[in-house]
């Protein structure tokens, strides 16, 4: 038995224009959506943006390379961690920079954990979308909180981390880092089977997401979507698995997709994902190799004229850095290919046609940050 | 859609029935502290006087420009003499990178937190407010031989019991 929804309008009547946000609190930041009801049912849906601006492609053009890392921090913060890396590459792609083993395995633990650490967010904030208001976000930042302890203890903060360096990172791991990640690593299986056990079949869930805003595998590929929005739609596409960057062809696991491109199924493999994470972390771990943990690099770098484009699978889908050097100390050009930009244009394909309460819903599970949109 | 029906509440007061009886995992916070991280990045920044060279590095690796260092243009017992070094913390962005970039050792980011002012003015500090004192100790940040001596870090991870498997 499947519930009847309304995508046909049997009594149409006139359409009105309301506006969605910049400031509501569904709205995940300051995004604006200018819809178009009929009733309740929606007609059509513009998504504004750009209330976040702050310039960041521009104010990288007068920083150097290496002072461009926190800028970096601050496009999506609930990733900083993969932004850095993304970055980074970028950089030493640019200027071909070699990077030492131990550097290249401690920026996988730290882009996993924050992979992990990002979709605990994402698949809370879509709960709390869902009308389980902050009960399951709070047991998820709690899980969340350890890591942001472990990062607090690499790198000194909880948010803007500024942790990875062009040829390596900035500092080497403490020693009471490895046995801290080793019990979490221990425990972390066990809480995500407390949300499976508690959410997974949870009627309302099943009933609120299942079959809505359904993003179809043509559509998805079409308007170049990525990350958990593509692989819930049925596309096997990882740029770790496809074009492996840093050292993950040497790792094992998975990519879990869905079938039916629906809010559930973005959902089911966010929660696959972390799983894999916890995958790759312990075979990173276990590793490990010794030694240096920065390579030489001139407190100046001066790649020399070119482009290169670096594209990392971030939480959210495809980050890519594209870095235009003309030979100076500070980027000629520097564009952010940011992946909740791009996925954010199939919202209006997946909202035609349902109610008010779903685009809440359908926009939680696409899980953008507003930051890292507007740049 | 509903053969599910009834499982959920019964599923969830059975993980409410089962925190009821964890430990929290909560600090009541102005009477209870946690110690930060030994390479925490506080809201400070800590000048040795006697260490720095007057070089300037730091102000060049700040990607804010928050250092404003003047020195003497001639060299005084193998070091220029700083007749000004001022960082404004209302720029600051605690990236590190100055303490990073250091060849001498001579600045350090603070360990203390709750730095708070009422007025913009009195985050900018010279000379003798950014020495260390008492109250503004240095933090482990690029610098282990600090960080050995600071508490270790209280982890969420050691004060939750963690989950019965």
């Amino acid at each position: 038995m499947t519930t009847k929804t309304t995508r046909e309008i049997t009594l149409p009547t006139e359409p009105f224009a309301v506006n969605i946000g910049p400031a509501h609190p569904s709205t995940h930041g300051v995004f604006r959506m200018l819809t178009t009801l009929d009733g309740e049912v929606i007609l059509n849906m513009e998504p504004i943006f750009g209330y976040l601006h702050r310039g960041i492609e521009k104010l990288a053009e007068e920083r150097t390379y290496g002072g461009c890392v926190p800028l970096t921090d601050r496009l999506d913060y609930l990733a900083s961690m993969s932004n850095n890396l993304a970055y980074v590459l970028a950089v030493e792609k640019l200027a071909g920079i070699a990077v030492p083993e131990r550097a290249e395995y401690i920026r996988v633990i730290m882009a996993e954990l924050q992979r992990i650490a990002s979709h605990l967010i994402a698949v809370g904030a879509f709960l709390n979308d869902c009308g389980a208001f902050m009960t399951p976000i709070l047991y998820m930042l709690r899980e969340r909180e350890k890591i942001l302890d472990l990062f607090d203890m690499v790198c000194g903060q909880r948010l803007t981390y500024n942790y990875m360096r062009v040829g390596g990172v900035s500092q080497d791991i403490p020693e009471e880092f490895a046995p801290a990640l080793k019990k979490f690593l221990k425990e972390m299986p066990g809480w995500i089977n407390e949300y499976e056990w508690l959410l997974k079949e949870n009627e309302i869930l099943l009933a609120r997401a299942k079959g809505v805003g359904i993003l179809t595998r043509e559509m998805a590929i079409n308007i170049s979507a990525s990350g958990p929005v593509l692989r819930a739609s049925g596309v096997e596409w990882d740029i770790r698995r496809a074009d492996p960057y840093s050292i993950y062809d040497r790792f094992e696991f998975d990519i879990p997709t869905g079938k039916a491109g629906d809010c559930y199924d973005r959902y089911r493999v966010r929660v696959e994902e972390m799983r894999q994470s916890l995958r790759i972390l312990e075979q990173a771990l276990k590793d490990l190799p010794g030694g240096e943990v920065r390579s030489e690099v001139p407190h100046l770098i001066r790649p020399p004229a070119g482009e290169a484009y670096s594209h990392i699978e971030a939480p959210r889908g495809e980050l890519g850095f594209y870095l235009v050097s003309d030979g100076s100390i500070a980027p000629y050009r520097f564009h952010v290919r940011a992946p909740t930009l791009i996925n954010l244009t199939a919202l209006n394909d997946m909202m035609r046609g349902w109610k008010v309460a779903d685009l809440i819903l359908i926009f939680g599970s696409i899980d953008i940050c507003l930051a890292e949109v507007d740049r | 859609m509903f053969e599910h029906y009834g499982i959920g509440i019964v599923k969830g007061m059975s993980v409410t029935l089962r925190n009821l009886f964890r430990r929290p995992v909560t600090t009541q916070y102005p009477e209870q502290r946690l110690n930060p991280s030994r390479r925490t990045r506080g809201n400070e920044l800590i000048w040795n006087q006697e260490r720095c060279t007057g070089c300037g590095t730091c102000a060049k690796s700040c990607p804010q420009g928050s250092i404003d260092i003047v020195t003497s243009t001639k060299i005084e017992e193998n070091k220029y003499r700083v007749e000004k070094f001022e960082v404004d913390m209302g720029y600051c962005i605690f990236c590190g990178l100055c303490v990073e970039a250091c060849p001498y050792n001579a600045i350090f980011l603070g360990y203390a937190y709750e730095r708070a002012r009422y007025r913009r003015g009195e985050l900018v500090l010279a000379k003798e407010g950014l020495l260390e004192s008492a109250e503004r100790k240095p933090s482990g940040y690029a610098h282990p031989e600090v960080a050995a001596e600071l508490p270790a870090q209280s982890l969420l991870l050691d004060k939750d019991r963690g989950r019965r498997s």
